[in-house]
């Protein structure tokens, strides 16, 4: 079964690694970047800003402003939206710093994108929150905490 | 098996909000399986794209730390009544899906 699985995988993979290389995934491919593998597997917090925006020099903004609740009932379901008025957006991020790996979840934006982004993440633990936002090559953050009253990893 | 669901509204801040969600269990990897005590294995979505006519505006990269069955919100502040909004995700394993709809 497992070998089916991957072998499905691989195949799919490879599929599409002909099809964009024919040029036929072409409105695609201007943003098709590939899964930023090496952030999702950062057990710091700079290692994944470096690996995803590949600069960790960060300036507070109170232009980047988090909608989240301060507790959370279900570590499993916390919803996270981040929005920001600065223009020229260019990545928006996530990190919960108390997980085990900290960075969960980016939006890449290109021209004609927004500078809004909300999901729902897991949080193991109390923890702060913090966002980034990528604008005209500068990285903005904000933070907030967030009281997780029973965890979301696991079990 | 996979379902997806879009729902485009106004945004606050002018243009329009994209709010996708979509069916999926990810699974972090870590969790074991109750009656078999076997770690199930790792299946999260990876990619997120939405393409307002074809053109895409913004990807969104998930991981096993996003909730299952992700509710991801998306801001695109030029679309227009009448533009086409597609979003496509694809997983781990290879699956994928996508939804489609257009701007009221």
């Amino acid at each position: 079964m497992k070998r089916r699985i991957f072998l499905k995988g691989s195949l799919a993979a490879s599929t599409l690694a002909v099809a964009a290389g024919a040029g036929m995934l072409t409105p695609k491919s201007v943003l098709a970047a590939a899964w930023p593998k090496a952030a999702f597997e950062s057990e710091t917090e700079a290692e994944a800003l470096q690996a995803f925006f590949g600069t960790s020099d960060v300036e507070q903004s109170d232009q980047v402003s988090i909608k989240a609740p301060l507790q959370a009932e279900n570590g499993a379901v916390v919803p996270i939206k981040v929005m920001t008025s600065l223009t020229g957006v260019e990545g928006i991020a996530i990190c919960a710093i108390k997980n085990p790996r900290p960075y969960t979840t980016s939006l890449r934006v290109s021209a004609g994108g927004g500078g809004l982004y909300s999901t729902r993440i897991k949080m193991g633990q109390t923890s702060p929150v913090h966002c980034y936002v990528k604008a005209g090559g500068k990285l903005y953050m904000a933070s907030q905490e967030i009281k997780v009253t029973v965890g979301g990893c696991g079990g | 098996m996979a379902s997806t669901k879009m729902k485009i509204k106004k945004s606050k801040s002018g243009g329009y909000e994209v709010m996708v969600l979509a069916k999926h269990p990810m699974e972090t990897g870590l969790r074991k399986d109750k009656k078999t005590g076997e770690k199930i294995p790792e299946h999260f979505i990876e990619n997120m794209e939405f393409a307002v006519n074809g053109e895409v505006v913004a990807q969104a990269n998930l991981g096993t730390g996003v909730s299952k069955n992700p509710l991801i919100g998306v801001g695109i502040p030029n679309a227009k009544s009448g533009d086409t909004v597609t979003v496509s995700w694809v997983d781990n394993k290879g699956e994928s899906d996508s939804a489609e709809k257009v701007v009221k």
